[in-house]
């Protein structure tokens, strides 16, 4: 419009900006992105390499490569940008209000000290350095010790289990040493668990051969204290459980469940991935627990990259101490150094020290925090829970099983049996709608010991608006299924992709787990 | 006042919500949790650092105290390789790093960049089934042999040194309830693998390509024959950037591979980088041994749009508990996703002029130190990719000479005895640093 032209004003209402719908309209990003191999240019290269006129020397017979691997060949801006549009539709929880991803302790995880590991003096260090010339990172690791042993009020911790599961196989392996150097290795055969325990505490006893003897919840949804007294026994080695469990319960008489066991010469161990709540509050060692593990990437904040690396701390009492992984980070008044020589360890866990990157990001956490901070952790995620509680228990066909009346501390299990039963729809199906409204959704681990399950933990890192918005993206999803349940059927909608066909995941002649494969059986 | 990492601890905000959920405290929702194992006063931690300054502070304190080395001749199983610009572009991207369990639909990125790193390692391995990786390289290896133990029914296990001592550790103590382990390692008195003789009773036999001492043995092909001529698997744990030179195991006759991802553009982070791979050919009675998960590619409803998911899920454990295999978690899945995007950068040419490169240098470097005296270069009729032994034959012990090394810039090669130490080249080294590496070990290796 030019400055001359007579001017006519324009209504208020056609400027203002009208407030945000209760529900966001929102669409994930779709590329609708080729395979990496569709893109490939031949002759194209997306990186150099070092060459050198030096000769190569001749290979034995049968060790040189005779074909080069079929590779795509792309350049450099093509990787990234294929690359970029797969992050883009990828929903990590910086994007999203990620309390549907219960069990797994979905929290912000600080940019700062994602800083710090990529600093070169972290990045660029090689583990068999020179211990002068990496005193810092072993000071780190030490007082990362430090910090947990007065966390978990255990002696000991060691750091290098690389995930969870892998700390409570430390602790099972720590567990047989213990009783094998009382003579007792071979007696003590069973370990017991409960099954709302995470499935690792009885599938890695299994894999260490043990026989595994699961305990069903009670009426009320807590662990059987009838069932345990008859499985305990001198073939007791140990029991692995956790507290609260996946419910969002706390077994309240978990101090007889640690007397019953010790009664019989058998080891108590903590499976401590549900601590986010109870940081501050309780801890393994006044409960009695021999041993216990952190998920350093739930409770302590390492970002989960899409699943690892992530990170574990197994901590013991002093009477499992010479068991512990070798080695370990000692500190003699002026120096920090690696002790490798502890003849009754279980041995190597993972290579070198641990997931190192991750245990620098758990220290700045904790020091960010200091002992107020993580008990305003535990209060805010707990609270946070009850509250959105609260609110999902004012939907039509979601109810909250076991412990009726009682409180929850930091997650909860819900059930949608009558929703189920009224309109067909599962537990699954609203998963894939929830998503469509920008966020996630999980039922639970197998088996679905509740119906149609979903379970929720609300973070410390969520506001009361966050916490609204999710229980209204529920509401709005279950009034779906009952008044269009076609919606929630075929969803999602306004995700990457479309519903699968996925039947051949499960058949041998149709299942592609490489674009190998995949040219073979299908192209 | 809140704390910056959590919006609802700020005293006023938490009034309202308490308010809203009808309690009076906190208190209420810790009701199950008995007295005597209440922790009646707050941890004894530090002060918080509050501020994001005065963390960068404290952390720049500590950080201070770590020097990189300037020039490193250091590998045994933590590789420095040049890291592409664009893999830590892609491994920094926060869907990436922060996404985590989400399903195929909203985290299909996830799933395809994970499906396409298998496929990737699958072209390189000549393998069809590769899995989202797991821990290390170290769990790798004793995740292939229980699952070669699985296969054949068999109890022992033949481990073909030299391997990581570290390495065998672990091993020991993962296949402890269901195997027994005999390492053979004819390092020390001249017994040769082509010598091996492979028992009935033989569930797999493990041998490295190239082995721990960076040796490429000339037995490989002869081994897998007689593995095979008993019914055991042949399990080969390889270096993947190798494999653009070097013949993949699968070629002469491996059953299963395995190995640690970490070469492949993953830092060292001191000794955090490492992933693990297993791969095996596509054959059922192979597949159902898997623990990890393995996703699969599959149509959607709407033409030419795919999707991804996970095979056979009926094998791990997160279906079925202790009826699983081993058991299934977090692992290294972000790992996975950098060594995919280095392989696609690198190429079919990238791969081949690495691994021909490390070939040269390697061999460069174990004639150029053959030549300083007291110094010797054992296994030099064979051929070594990166890591080699170095041998010193004067009065100085290897941990001696490190000292002395060190005092003049250089990090000399992992210590394995008085007298050797496991030295490495790769790419990131220039003809002149090994030159500059023989030069002052003719002053001081005496």
């Amino acid at each position: 419009m030019s400055a001359s032209s007579p001017r006519t004003p324009v209504p208020v209402e056609d400027a203002r900006i009208a407030p945000k719908p209760g529900l966001r309209r929102f669409h994930q990003a779709r590329w609708d992105e080729p395979l990496i191999f569709e893109l490939t240019s031949p002759g194209e290269r997306g990186v150099g390499v070092p060459v050198t006129d030096l000769p190569v020397p001749a290979l034995p017979a049968g060790l040189a490569r005779a074909e080069a691997p079929r590779l795509p060949e792309m350049s450099q801006p093509h990787v990234l940008r294929h690359y970029m549009r797969l992050s883009q539709e990828t929903l990590g929880v910086d994007l999203n209000v990620d309390v549907g991803q219960g069990t797994c302790t979905m929290k912000y995880s600080p940019k700062v000290n994602d800083s710090f590991v990529r600093d070169p003096r972290i990045a660029s260090l090689h583990p068999l350095q020179d211990e002068g010339t990496v005193q810092g990172v072993l000071e780190i690791l030490y007082r990362l010790e430090g910090l947990l042993k007065e966390i978990s009020g255990m002696d000991r911790v060691s750091l290098q289990p690389a995930s969870g599961s892998s700390a409570i196989y430390a602790n099972v392996s720590m567990i047989r040493a213990y009783h094998a150097s009382r003579g007792e290795g071979e007696l003590r055969d069973e370990i017991i668990t409960t099954q709302f325990s995470h499935p690792t505490n009885a599938a890695a006893p299994k894999t260490a051969g043990y026989r595994v003897i699961t305990l069903m919840p009670d009426a009320d949804g807590y662990p059987d204290i009838e069932a345990l007294r008859a499985a305990v026994g001198p073939r007791t080695a140990a029991l692995l459980i956790t507290n609260p469990e996946d419910t969002g319960i706390f077994n309240p008489r978990i101090e007889e469940f640690v007397r019953l066991v010790h009664e019989v010469g058998g080891l108590c161990c903590y499976d401590q991935a549900n601590a986010n709540g109870i940081l501050g509050i309780t801890r393994a060692r006044d409960a009695g627990f021999d041993l216990c593990h952190f998920n350093l990437h739930k409770t302590f904040s390492t970002p989960h990259m899409c699943g690892g690396p992530a990170a574990g701390a197994s901590a013991v009492t002093s009477a499992l101490e010479p068991f512990l992984p070798r080695p370990t980070i000692e500190f003699d008044g002026s120096r920090y150094y690696v002790d490798d020589d502890r003849p009754e360890s279980i041995g190597k866990i993972r290579p070198f020290y641990g997931v190192v990157s991750n245990l620098v990001r758990a220290y700045a956490w904790i020091m960010a925090l200091g002992a107020q901070g993580l008990r305003d952790v535990a209060e805010t995620s707990v609270l946070n829970n009850n509250y959105l509680i609260s609110k999902v228990l004012e939907i039509k066909g979601v109810s909250l099983p076991y412990a009726r009346g009682r409180r929850r501390v930091e997650q909860a299990r819900y059930s949608w049996e009558k929703l189920n039963a009224d309109t067909g729809i599962h537990s699954e199906q609203i998963g894939y709608r929830v998503a469509d409204f920008g966020t996630h959704y999980w039922t639970s681990h197998h088996p679905y010991l509740v119906p149609e399950p979903m379970t929720l933990e609300p973070t410390e890192s969520y506001s009361q608006a966050d916490l609204d918005e999710y229980a209204r993206i529920l509401a709005e999803v279950a009034r779906e299924a009952y008044e269009e349940p076609e919606t929630v059927r075929t969803a999602p909608h306004n995700g990457p992709i479309h519903s699968m066909r996925d039947a051949s995941l499960e058949d041998p002649g149709t299942w592609a787990v490489t674009w190998r494969a995949y040219r073979r059986k299908l192209a | 006042m809140g704390h910056p990492y959590i919006p609802n601890s700020d005293p006023e905000i938490r009034k309202r919500m308490l308010a809203a959920v009808g309690a009076a405290s906190v208190e209420e929702f810790y009701a199950d949790i008995p007295d005597a194992i209440r922790l009646h006063r707050p941890l004894d931690l530090p002060a918080p650092l509050r501020s994001e300054a005065e963390l960068v502070r404290h952390m720049d304190r500590l950080l201070s105290r770590n020097k990189p080395a300037e020039l490193s001749f250091l590998g045994a199983g933590c590789y420095q390789h040049h890291l592409p610009a664009v893999v830590e572009e892609i491994a920094n991207r926060s869907e990436f790093l922060t996404a985590y369990a989400g399903e195929p639909y909203e985290d299909h990125g996830r799933f395809q960049a994970l499906w396409e790193y298998q496929s990737l390692m699958g072209e390189l391995l000549e393998l069809d089934v590769v899995n989202v990786p797991t821990y290390d390289g170290f769990q790798a290896a004793g995740t292939a042999l229980r699952m070669a133990g699985r296969v054949t029914g068999r109890r022992r296990l033949l481990v073909v040194g030299p391997v990581d001592p570290d390495k065998v550790s672990k091993i020991v103590d993962f296949v402890r309830p269901d195997h027994d382990v005999e390492v053979l390692d004819g390092t020390h008195d001249g017994w040769q693998v082509a010598d091996l003789v492979v028992g009935a009773d033989v569930a797999a036999v493990y041998i490295e390509a190239p082995n721990y001492h960076g040796v490429l043995d000339a037995a490989l092909p002869t081994l897998a024959e007689r593995a095979h001529a008993v019914g055991a698997l042949f399990v080969v744990g390889c270096n993947p950037i190798s494999l653009g030179a070097v013949a993949s195991p699968a070629s002469y006759g491996a059953d299963i591979v395995c190995g640690d991802i970490q070469p492949l553009g993953i830092p060292m982070s001191f000794g955090g980088g490492n992933a693990g791979f297993i791969a095996t050919r596509d054959e059922e009675r192979l597949v159902r041994e898997f623990p990890s998960r393995l996703f699969g590619v599959v149509p959607t409803v709407v033409e030419g749009e795919y999707g991804f998911g996970d095979v056979f899920y009926d094998r791990t454990s997160f279906a079925l508990r202790e009826e699983g295999k081993e058991w299934v978690g977090t692992a290294s899945a972000l790992n996975g996703i950098m060594a995919g995007v280095y392989l696609a950068l690198m190429g079919p040419r990238g791969m081949r002029e690495i691994g021909e490169t490390i070939l040269a240098l390697t061999a460069y470097a174990r004639e150029r130190l053959a030549a300083v005296p007291s110094v010797t270069v054992p296994n030099a009729s064979s051929v070594s990719f990166a890591d080699f032994v170095v041998r010193f034959t004067g009065s100085r012990t290897a941990a001696e000479i490190n000292t002395l090394l060190l005092e003049r810039g250089i990090q000399g090669g992992k210590v394995l005895s008085d007298t050797d130490a496991l030295f490495c080249v790769t790419e990131v080294h220039a003809r002149e640093d090994v030159d500059r590496l023989a030069a002052v070990l003719e002053e001081i290796a005496k």
